[in-house]
């Protein structure tokens, strides 16, 4: 550490001007005001989550459709709107919410609001194009079904939470096929409301002006949306088998393995955030520095901490080569348990600690990466004060609650685990690890 | 309610940089920008080399051996660089291009010093060892079996339109390389790539953010003042004429599931004749941003012939990142193998209708507001602004050119927009089909 320069004094961020208001037809927003280049970001986050077997297809082609056309503008009269005022909407749904985003040029920031109001209000989906997204979301759906990644993550949902929504991450193409423009503009009807919606803005303009502006082109936009009761999630069955999915050909095998973990929330989380850094979170971490700084067998493990709105999920994902499947998960099992078993040191909690609190603050130091960070946090009754908050969070934590957080979460026994490869050579290896079971084909 | 008829566009906004310039004794060229608007720097060093100054049976040397970079250094063991980056609260990476290859720290500022001197540190002498490069090569396999081999669609088209777009062995090779040429890499050959192009006058090191100038320089030369000097390497013209007839080539891909196309195009040198190159990049933009966009409407909304399809300059998509020779490509997905021609055809059509009829009122415009819109928003982060200085220093000889391109954009006309497209023949295209199924050659 000789002649490696010391870190000088740390630099405070500047405080934001920031601005929260629930608006009359019940949208909340949040306007922060952050100069940097004269744009404004603006995501828009709607819930709908529900357990009705077609809501996934439904939401997928309403998603797709949104920006068809709205009022008297046409999908090409509305995109070249869009355009003409240097700004970009786009849609995007999962299980949990659809989600608007956008960006446009500060100056114009008041002319996307009162495009993106024609599509909320009248939205047109006409039979036409509804028709031509749907032709066009089948095909993605093969095409990222055709992902060794997709197929992965999609049997461990399904192998996790059984029937729950939770358990299909994309649509199926036949509950796409029979999805209908009426059904469409029906589910936009539910569930495109504003209370209960929030809108978080991040740009080079004034907060109070941005809600404003809100608040002028928003007006016509009323109601509330239609929500079912959707059950808590069930409790993986424990003791599974490792579920090996042949992907015949496949010169790696996709390795996942996951838990229940815990919200942002609950008071053990800052030491959880952390014993995941150190174990596989970053790349100063054991698991990258042994299976693949050491070893070579891939070009990357991660691990990360999942918060849905219904659970929060610990998931560790690596593509290795074919031929060293069962060593790496090995290597895997043996991290998992060091971990588990044995404290982590004060130097690992030092490196964890300060990158946490650094790349918080460089994941919020751009407008769009405080408006997604803001959006997120906001469907879990977080705010700016966390962003801020979480820092002394950290800085609170012993070497003792990061050991305890990794033996709670980090033992092998509590994962569920899937491997997608080349059945014919990786089952026979896996057999001498672990029990096996080979989905059905 | 139609939408209010804008009379004229927006004002284009132009950022403003304080750039400082300074070349050290041993000809490293030096950028800093300060920005105090939050407390983080970035670090870049740009190397002038990439894939193009590969000898012959060393494809995918250049990437390869940027991972040998990060394996330790002159005072540094393996890992100790990713250790001190990452315990700072900073983020680190590195990339190889066409014509560069790039390293770079994202950093709290209390970081600066620790930045410059890893960078330093492995410009003075990276520590290539035997050990290493076997490790490397394992994790470098990897990379490519998870972004190549093993994915649908991996390395398409970049990787293979070059072998039909070009003729000479700098331009059209594999730039990920053949496991037979990696594999084939000694110790001796790293030696010599590092002594001949890894040398301070063939580099640029950007410094950006929260920083004061005067101090960063004096940084600066304290750590890379005393690198040896070295030859700045000759780097031989890699240009190549138009093309004079159509060239057609097959892609088997065994895990796509839609065929695919990618139509290649050699353009003029992006350097020397920045005015065509500017057209032609409105002219892509033209051709497929958005729904409004010539290829979306005709391919996707009109004719359904295509799942999706984008037209790009630069074999990345970057348009500035390369010198000559460059490329617009366009690719799209489809369902239908046999619609090939229908598609070439729509294509043509659509160009010819641009170049003889031009463009529609407004079209031109809206198209250039969004793209200065892209162009600000990619600068927001310190870390790209770094990247971008450092890049644009090292291609163009001028960082200060990304703030003065919204003003060079505005000075482009219908009439070279429709000269680019009239350049687009038939007999000037490379097509590359990807084909469904069978083994990747």
């Amino acid at each position: 550490m000789s002649n490696v320069p010391a870190l000088t004094k740390p630099r405070v961020a500047k405080k934001l001007a920031t601005e929260e208001r629930t608006l009359r037809n019940g949208l909340k927003v949040i306007a922060i005001r952050k100069p940097g280049v004269p744009l404004v970001e603006l995501r828009l986050r709607l819930p709908a989550l529900s357990t009705k077997a077609n809501r996934p297809a439904q939401v997928s082609l309403l998603a797709d459709s949104m920006l068809t056309g709205a009022g008297r503008l046409d999908r090409a009269g509305l995109a070249a709107a869009i355009q003409g005022l240097g700004g970009d909407l786009s849609v995007g749904a999962d299980a949990d919410r659809i989600l608007i985003g956008g960006n446009v040029l500060a100056t114009e920031f008041g002319g996307l609001l009162e495009l993106l109001a024609r599509v909320l209000t009248g939205a047109t989906y006409a039979d036409g194009e509804v028709e031509t997204e749907r032709d066009r979301l089948v095909e993605n759906l093969a095409i990222a079904r055709s992902r060794a990644s997709v197929i992965a993550s999609e049997a461990l949902a399904h192998r996790m939470w059984g029937d729950h929504p939770y358990a299909l991450d994309l649509p199926t193409p036949e509950r796409v096929a029979t999805t209908t423009a009426t059904q469409v503009r029906k589910l936009h009807e539910d569930v495109v409301k504003p209370t209960g919606a929030t809108l978080v803005l991040v740009g080079d303009l004034a907060p109070a002006k941005m809600i404003d502006l809100v608040a002028t082109a928003f007006r016509r936009w009323q109601g509330t949306s239609v929500r079912g009761r959707v059950p808590g999630l069930p409790a993986p069955a424990p003791g599974l088998p490792l579920l090996v999915v042949d992907r015949p050909g496949s010169v790696q095998s996709s390795v996942r393995l996951a838990r229940p973990a815990i919200p942002r929330s609950n008071p053990k989380s800052p030491a959880l955030q952390l014993a995941n850094l150190a174990f596989g979170g970053y790349f100063s971490s054991r698991w990258t520095e042994n299976i693949r700084e050491d070893k070579g067998y891939t070009y990357g493990p991660h691990s990360r901490l999942d918060h849905h709105q219904l659970g929060s999920m610990l998931v560790l994902d690596a593509e290795v080569a074919t031929e060293v499947t069962a060593p790496a998960l090995l290597e895997t099992f043996y991290e998992l348990g060091r971990i588990a078993a044995l404290p982590v040191t004060a130097e690992e909690l030092e490196s964890v600690r300060q990158y946490a609190i650094g790349t918080l603050a460089l994941s919020t130091a751009t407008q769009a990466g405080l408006a997604s960070t803001l959006s997120m946090l906001s469907a879990f009754g977080l705010g700016l004060d966390w962003i801020a908050e979480h820092p002394k969070r950290l800085q609170a934590l012993s070497v003792e609650d990061v050991s305890a957080a990794a033996a709670d979460f980090f033992g092998p026994a509590g994962f569920t685990g899937v491997v997608v490869g080349d059945a014919d050579s990786i089952v026979s290896p896996l057999r001498s690890l672990a029990q096996v079971e080979l989905a059905a084909g | 309610m139609p939408a209010k008829t804008r009379s004229k566009s927006p004002k284009l906004p132009s950022p403003s940089f304080s750039l400082t310039h300074h070349t050290l004794a041993n000809g490293l060229r030096v950028v800093v920008a300060p920005d105090r608007s939050a407390p983080v720097v970035g670090v870049a060093v740009l190397y002038d080399v990439g894939f193009r100054s590969e000898p012959e049976g060393r494809t995918g040397f250049a990437h390869l051996f940027e991972h040998l970079m990060f394996q330790g250094s002159a005072t540094l063991e393996k890992l100790e660089h990713f250790r001190y980056v990452q315990s700072s609260g900073g983020t680190f990476n590195g990339s190889t291009h066409f014509d560069y290859t790039n390293y770079f720290e994202a950093l709290p500022s209390n970081a600066l010093e620790r930045g410059l001197f890893l960078e330093a540190d492995r410009m003075r002498s990276p520590r290539i060892t035997a050990e290493n490069l076997a490790n490397q090569l394992e994790v470098v396999k990897n990379e490519i079996r998870v972004n190549v081999m093993n994915r649908p669609y991996g390395g398409f088209p970049w990787i293979y339109l070059p072998s039909v777009l070009f003729d000479t062995f700098a331009n059209s090779h594999n730039g990920y390389g053949g496991f037979e040429d990696l594999e084939s890499a000694t110790v001796e050959d790293a030696a010599d790539f590092f002594d001949v192009y890894y040398a301070p006058s063939n580099a640029v090191l950007a410094v950006v953010g929260d920083l004061d100038v005067e101090e960063t320089l004096g940084l600066v030369e304290k750590h890379f003042g005393t690198i040896r000097k070295r030859p700045k390497p000759k780097r031989p013209s890699f240009a190549e004429p138009a093309l004079k007839a159509e060239r057609r080539a097959q892609h088997h891909d065994p895990h796509a599931p839609l065929p695919a196309v990618a139509i290649g195009y050699r353009i003029p040198d992006p350097v020397t004749k920045l005015d065509k190159h500017l057209a032609n990049l409105l002219l892509a933009e033209v051709l497929s941003d958005g729904d409004a966009s010539r290829l979306q409407r005709r391919l996707v909304q009109r004719d359904h012939l295509v799942v999706d399809v984008s037209a790009y300059l630069g074999e990345f998509g970057d348009p500035f990142d390369e010198r000559n020779p460059s490329t617009l490509t366009i690719t799209a997905h489809y369902p239908d193998a046999d619609t090939l021609e229908a598609i070439l055809g729509a294509i043509d059509e659509e160009l010819s209708r641009i170049a003889e009829d031009g463009l529609l009122p407004g079209e031109l415009d809206r198209v250039r507001t969004r793209l200065v819109s892209v162009l600000l928003r990619e600068l927001d982060a310190v870390i790209s602004r770094t990247l971008e200085f450092a890049k644009f220093e090292l291609i163009f000889g001028r960082a200060e050119l990304i703030a003065e391109l919204p003003s060079l954009l505005a000075l482009v006309t219908e009439d070279e927009v429709r000269a680019a497209a009239a350049a687009l023949r038939p007999d000037r295209r490379a097509v590359l089909e990807l084909v469904t199924g069978g083994e990747s050659e």
